[in-house]
């Protein structure tokens, strides 16, 4: 990230001024998320029952699987960013790689699922043919593949970033200014993560609840 | 050598990184748009001139208002004053020699641009005709027009304005000079500063909407349309949870503005200047929780109604400061009526009309008659153009020198001031009794008992075209022919004032360094 030159700053500016700009980015994009919450929420109140009973139609087993692979892929992350800051350049960049290649394993169960779903039926406005409950499975599984399909969209921004980082990482040397890369991107990593940790049972454990 | 001469090739521009020509490219986009939503006015205002519809069809007319409001909001107040008078000065302001984030900076009036190009590309097309607000389910089941493309154009242009917000954000928590503590920072930059964070929490909420709102259109699944399981409300209130705090990114820059120019040209320091930032900050807070006032008659729980009348209300204490601040300000001073002062005296005169007004809609009961009426548009337009657009045009003025470098003509100035201040009025003050009256908006026709105020508005809204057109002549002249201006030709305070003008493209020679309190204009102010 570029930012305007100071005159004459403590060493730690850049790297507060880059992360509040993180986290206002992502006061944002909780925002943003939060238009389907609240459309969630409208469902879930006005239809408790139904939308248990639609959730019965997710795959909880890869959506478990995929909240493990994403929670590890936060935990390399994590590493990354301590390694980073012990200026640890070959190390953080392999934590990247894994980090990248949890990331599109989590993208791949995704489209595994997509596709099923596609083959059940439960895609609304384009091959829908459940018929019990079907306005609220409708409503249902329209939410979840917004909020899954803008999730899947964050997630492969944060892959295509992290491998960017991790290639202009290749060779020395490791300024400062890479290792509040890895801290920033490190943020949103983690931000996307959390969104699936509230994803997960609003979708697949609802089931659970009725 | 000014930031002007620092390249004068059009790819200079249109690369720069510098947030000073980012303004002045901003300030030509918002300008063009101005027009086009101003041709629309101009052509609803032709049409009410008679009862009858004679002019145009029904679906033109609702194009034509649904183009004016989309225009003019998203496209013309949003970022009007932010982006252009903000971006050029916020940084100056705090003695900073740039954004935090330069690129995020000229990326931002880009992803404008774009968006601007739906609309235009909408409006070529065909046109919208849901209204600005796009209400379900008509405009996700019925309207036979271009509402995904116009909604797109509306997604796309918020994200310049989220990236704006964040800059200014992050530029005024982390790029002040030393000494530039909080409380003695220019209200200006206070009210950038708390517009700011409207952006960033509240247009985040309008892009998913409107994602939901083209998802439901397209695939005829949605959670908006009633037939299809879904609740008209919830979009309501996702749409106002935006579009009320809307009104502050539109109203508080403008405050900001009219601080600066009224402490100036009364020679005295801001009365209560404290309480002038924590009512800025509070008209942003409140401003998250009263979006419920547009939906009295929407059906919504009667007690939820009850809660945001009584919010509204409040938002009128933080409001009341200011105008009561900024009258204590002229209290006793050396008044001069320059041009920038009679656009910020006639701001405080009808944006109380307009604040006085909203506490009528405010009211549930006197709501219930005035929903949908032309007292709600009379009411809004005194915020948004008796409001907004007084101040921004003030600020134009007053920083006219600044940004570049030449003086205009004083007497064309204060003309123009009174034109659009008379033209206004004319227009907007009939629309109030209309509306008591019991006149609908968004209607073509209108019972012949209306016309009389029907053909003021409209004479009243020929006055106003020609005061808006005015300062495009004289401004456009000064630009070439205008006499030099000085570093402060305003003798003003602040460190905008302390550079050349225009600035060098550092803004500052040497870094500045603050140790006093803002708008020192009487010499018996004491230290901070």
């Amino acid at each position: 990230m570029s930012v305007a030159a100071p005159e004459i700053r403590p060493a730690a500016w850049r790297e507060q001024t880059v992360s509040l700009g993180m986290w206002v980015f992502l006061a944002t994009e909780l925002m943003f998320f939060g238009g389907i919450f609240m459309g969630y929420l409208y469902l879930r109140t006005q239809f408790a029952g139904e939308v248990a009973q639609a959730s019965r139609h997710t795959h909880e087993w890869l959506g478990t699987l995929n909240t493990a692979i994403l929670l590890t892929s936060s935990f390399s992350m994590a590493l990354a960013v301590r390694f980073s800051q012990l200026a640890r350049r070959e190390t953080v960049q392999r934590l990247l790689w894994v980090t990248a290649a949890l990331g599109a394993a989590f993208l791949a169960v995704k489209f595994i699922e997509y596709a099923m779903e596609w083959h059940e039926g439960l895609v609304p406005g384009l091959h829908f043919t459940i018929v019990e409950n079907a306005r609220t499975t409708a409503l249902f599984f329209f939410l979840y593949f917004l909020a899954t399909g803008v999730h899947a969209l964050h997630l492969t921004i944060g892959i295509i970033t992290v491998l960017w980082l991790s290639w202009r990482l290749r060779k020395p040397p490791f300024p400062d200014a890479r290792a509040d890369d890895v801290e920033v991107l490190g943020l949103y990593w983690h931000f996307v993560d959390a969104v699936w940790i509230f994803l997960y049972p609003l979708f697949y454990l609802v089931s659970l609840a009725s | 050598m000014s930031y002007l001469e620092e390249g004068f090739t059009l790819r200079s521009w249109l690369t720069t990184r510098d947030h000073k020509r980012i303004a002045i490219l901003y300030a030509i986009a918002i300008t063009a748009f101005f027009f086009v939503g101003g041709a629309a006015a101009t052509i609803i205002r032709l049409e009410l001139a008679t009862p009858q519809g004679d002019l145009v069809t029904a679906d033109t007319y609702n194009k034509l208002f649904t183009l004016h409001g989309v225009v003019m909001v998203w496209f013309f107040l949003i970022p009007s004053i932010p982006a252009t008078l903000g971006n050029f000065l916020l940084p100056i302001m705090i003695g900073a020699r740039e954004v935090a984030f330069p690129r995020l900076n000229i990326l931002s009036w880009y992803i404008y641009v774009l968006g601007g190009i739906f609309v235009l590309y909408t409006l070529i097309v065909g046109g919208v005709d849901t209204g600005w607000t796009f209400y379900t389910p008509f405009s996700t089941m019925f309207s036979n027009t271009h509402v995904v493309e116009a909604a797109i154009g509306v997604f796309i242009v918020g994200f310049s304005s989220i990236l704006t917000g964040l800059n200014f954000i992050v530029t005024v928590h982390r790029m002040r000079a030393p000494g530039m503590t909080w409380f003695r920072m220019p209200l200006f930059v206070w009210a950038n500063y708390a517009t700011s964070i409207i952006m960033v929490l509240a247009t985040p909420v309008l892009a998913m909407t409107l994602v939901l709102l083209s998802a439901e259109r397209i695939l005829h699944v949605g959670i908006f349309d009633p037939a299809l399981g879904g609740d008209p409300l919830l979009f309501q209130h996702l749409f106002w949870f935006y579009s009320h705090p809307a009104v502050y990114i539109m109203v508080l820059p403008a405050m900001g503005v009219v601080s600066e120019i009224i402490t100036c040209f009364a020679r005295k320091r801001i009365f209560g200047y404290r309480f002038m930032c924590y009512a800025i900050l509070g008209i942003a807070g409140f401003g998250f929780l009263v979006w419920g006032h547009h939906m009295f008659v929407s059906g919504q729980s009667m007690y939820a109604g009850m809660v945001f009348s009584m919010l509204s209300f409040m938002v009128a204490v933080p409001s009341a400061i200011k105008v009561f601040n900024w009258t204590a300000t002229l209290y006793k001073g050396s008044i001069v009526f320059t041009a920038p002062m009679l656009y910020a005296l006639g701001f405080v005169g009808l944006f109380t009309i307009g604040g006085m007004t909203g506490l009528y809609l405010a009211s549930i009961a006197l709501d219930v008659h005035l929903t949908d009426t032309y007292f709600v548009i009379a009411h809004f337009h005194y915020i948004m153009v008796g409001g907004s657009v007084m101040a921004y045009l003030g600020g134009i003025h007053y920083w006219w020198p600044k940004v570049t470098g030449r003086m205009y003509n004083e007497a064309w100035g204060r003309m123009a001031a009174i034109i659009i201040f008379a033209g206004f009025n004319l227009t907007f003050f009939p629309q109030y009794i209309l509306g008591f009256l019991g006149m609908p908006r968004r209607y073509h026709e209108y019972p012949p008992e209306f016309q009389v105020l029907n053909l003021f508005s409209s004479a009243g809204a020929a006055v106003l075209a020609v005061g808006y057109l005015l300062p495009l002549v004289y401004l456009g002249w000064s630009l070439f022919r205008g006499p030099r201006a000085s570093a402060n030709p305003w003798d003003a305070r602040g460190l905008e004032w302390k550079t050349s003008s225009p600035p060098p493209k550092d803004n500052f020679v040497a870094p500045p360094q603050v140790d006093a309190v803002p708008y020192a204009y009487n010499p018996e102010v004491p230290p901070a």
